[in-house]
């Protein structure tokens, strides 16, 4: 078994952790008293943490040299996008029974489930245009830019768990330091990043 | 590369590829363990159930009791809202375990004939009923409760409220980091955070009009269940308004006064477009956020619409005739 495949196994396993730990939760009834909202609230915040652990790839890289880290970028992406799908599910069939024109009212009574919704759906062009297939059928600058939807969609997730949040900020207010923190590298000018890599892998 | 290496120095390769799997076997193990953990760190097992003595003295008559099924014991002590505590459901049962409510007074003051400091242990020794009440958080879930209290009017004659009275309001304990000046409350070793960690300003303080602190329905809770309060539901004593959103129903009570003005009220403090003064449970006044229109049903998870005033219009209703409840919500 090569590196790259190993690596690779690690990373889906290991993301599949927490849903095999909520399945195992839900089935022996260990969700708590409202097992639906612990399972919308968790499916979210994976989503958001696989978000930013995406958004982090290239930021690793530069900074510290990991170039081999690319490799699992898709990956990751789509693990944001599959917890993001079961997120929209539960909603879908528990919150709002499978009803369409309840999702609707909802989406245009609610900001706070408008912004999510936005969000989950920039996720799916990107989902269906990470093949290696699509990149060359973009070009690799058109896929770069259509790809930056990333960092909206992430921005648009910690604003709609800001706002469901009563007065508790601290998550939301951790997953918006980091992901300004993400951002803030990619709008630092290209000398200073350069420098910080020269220094950092001592070319 | 001309140095010869002796061949019995060369590590086979079927040893080599082992230790390199062996390594892959346990960083493969290494990294489950880690993910696991930190998923259990972060959503940790169900706390154990609490257990807190009998209350010995309850009626059994059931006035004004619902006669849907109660939740069980372990829902209505595991899925609390309590912020002095903790801000997630299940955290006030842990971080409340320690906890001192003995001893205990509630200073009742402010407009009345007689005001005084009563014992916890006084007030138990009053006649207990046991209420079954439902119970509609603003967040917009519900269940049942079989509360064992007295009615707080039952307390406030004892003080005899002047008719200058209009309002009382009520402060929960706090000894936590708080910049408020209302706390001047006794310390004692317990588990809450400070006001910053809640997000709300402490100590959590509520209000009722006087005509609704007088109304029937309203208790001053001592149990669950027939069983002492236990801390994470706001032990020794809260209250309890079933026609409003929990919220209103403060925990831990130490200080009753009666007042001529509207006294603040905690939730009210912090987003005063979202919680009103008077937060009667009303399906027709959103919440700016998220809908009231229906409520999640915690016994069996499922949605149900939401009722005027919680079910309980036909005892409270004729307390705001001619008010615009969208106005005062």
């Amino acid at each position: 078994m090569n590196d790259i495949r190993f690596y690779k196994i690690l990373i889906a396993v290991n993301a599949l952790i927490p849903l095999t730990l909520l399945a195992y939760d839900g089935w022996r009834a260990q969700l708590g008293a409202n097992p639906i909202e612990f399972f919308l609230r968790t499916t979210g915040v994976l989503t958001l943490s696989f978000l930013i652990v995406t958004l982090a790839v290239t930021p690793l890289r530069k900074m510290f040299g990991w170039n081999s880290l690319i490799k699992f970028r898709r990956m990751l992406g789509l693990f944001a996008f599959f917890y993001a799908t079961l997120h929209l599910l539960t909603y879908s069939v528990f919150d709002r029974s499978l009803s369409l024109s309840a999702i609707v009212g909802d989406v245009a009574q609610r900001p706070f489930i408008a912004i999510g919704m936005a969000a989950l759906l920039m996720l799916i062009p990107l989902a269906v245009t990470s093949t290696n297939g699509w990149v060359k059928r973009l070009g690799g600058k058109k896929w770069v830019r259509l790809h930056k939807l990333t960092y909206v969609a992430a921005i648009l997730g910690v604003i709609h768990f800001w706002m469901i949040v009563k007065s508790d900020i601290f998550y939301p207010a951790l997953f918006g330091v980091v992901l300004a923190g993400l951002l803030a590298y990619r709008l630092m000018p290209k000398p200073a990043r350069e420098q910080g890599l020269k220094s950092q892998v001592g070319r | 590369m001309s140095e010869k290496i002796p061949s019995s120095e060369i590590t086979p390769e079927s040893v080599y590829f082992n230790r390199r799997n062996f390594i892959k076997a346990g960083v493969f193990a290494g990294s489950a363990l880690a993910t696991a953990g930190t998923y259990r760190f972060f959503n940790p097992p169900p706390p154990p159930e609490v257990v807190t003595a009998p209350i010995g003295n309850v009626s059994e008559s059931r006035s004004f009791s619902s006669t849907e099924t109660p939740d069980t014991f372990e829902t209505i002590t595991t899925y609390n809202n309590y912020y002095e505590f903790s801000t997630s459901k299940n955290g006030p049962a842990r971080a409340a375990e320690k906890f001192v409510t003995r001893p205990w007074t509630i200073e009742v003051d402010g407009l009345v004939g007689k005001p005084r400091v009563f014992d916890i242990e006084e007030l138990l020794r009053l006649d207990q009923e046991e209420r079954v009440y439902r119970f509609r958080c603003v967040e917009a879930w519900s269940m049942v409760v079989p509360w064992t209290g007295f009615p707080l009017k039952k307390l406030l004659d004892l003080v005899e409220p002047l008719n200058t009275a209009k309002y009382v309001a009520f402060h929960t304990y706090y000894n936590g980091r708080t910049t408020s000046p209302e706390a001047k409350l006794p310390p004692g070793p317990n588990g809450m955070q400070s006001s910053f960690s809640a997000g709300i300003d402490l100590p959590y303080l509520e209000g009722l009009r006087m005509d609704e602190a007088m109304h029937p329905l309203t208790l001053m809770a001592t149990g669950i269940y027939g069983k002492l309060m236990p801390n994470q539901n706001g032990a020794p004593i809260r209250l309890v308004v079933p026609w409003k959103y929990g919220f209103k129903s403060i925990k831990s009570v130490v200080k009753i006064s009666l007042t001529d003005v509207e006294p603040p009220t905690t939730w009210n403090l912090a987003a005063s477009d979202e919680y009103g003064f008077y937060s009667n449970v009303n399906p027709d006044v959103t919440h700016p956020r998220w809908s009231q229109a229906q409520e999640r049903r915690l016994r069996d998870s499922r949605m149900q619409p939401t009722v005027l005033f919680n079910g309980y219009g036909e005892e409270v209703a004729g307390l705001y005739a001619g008010m615009d409840l969208k106005k005062y919500f």
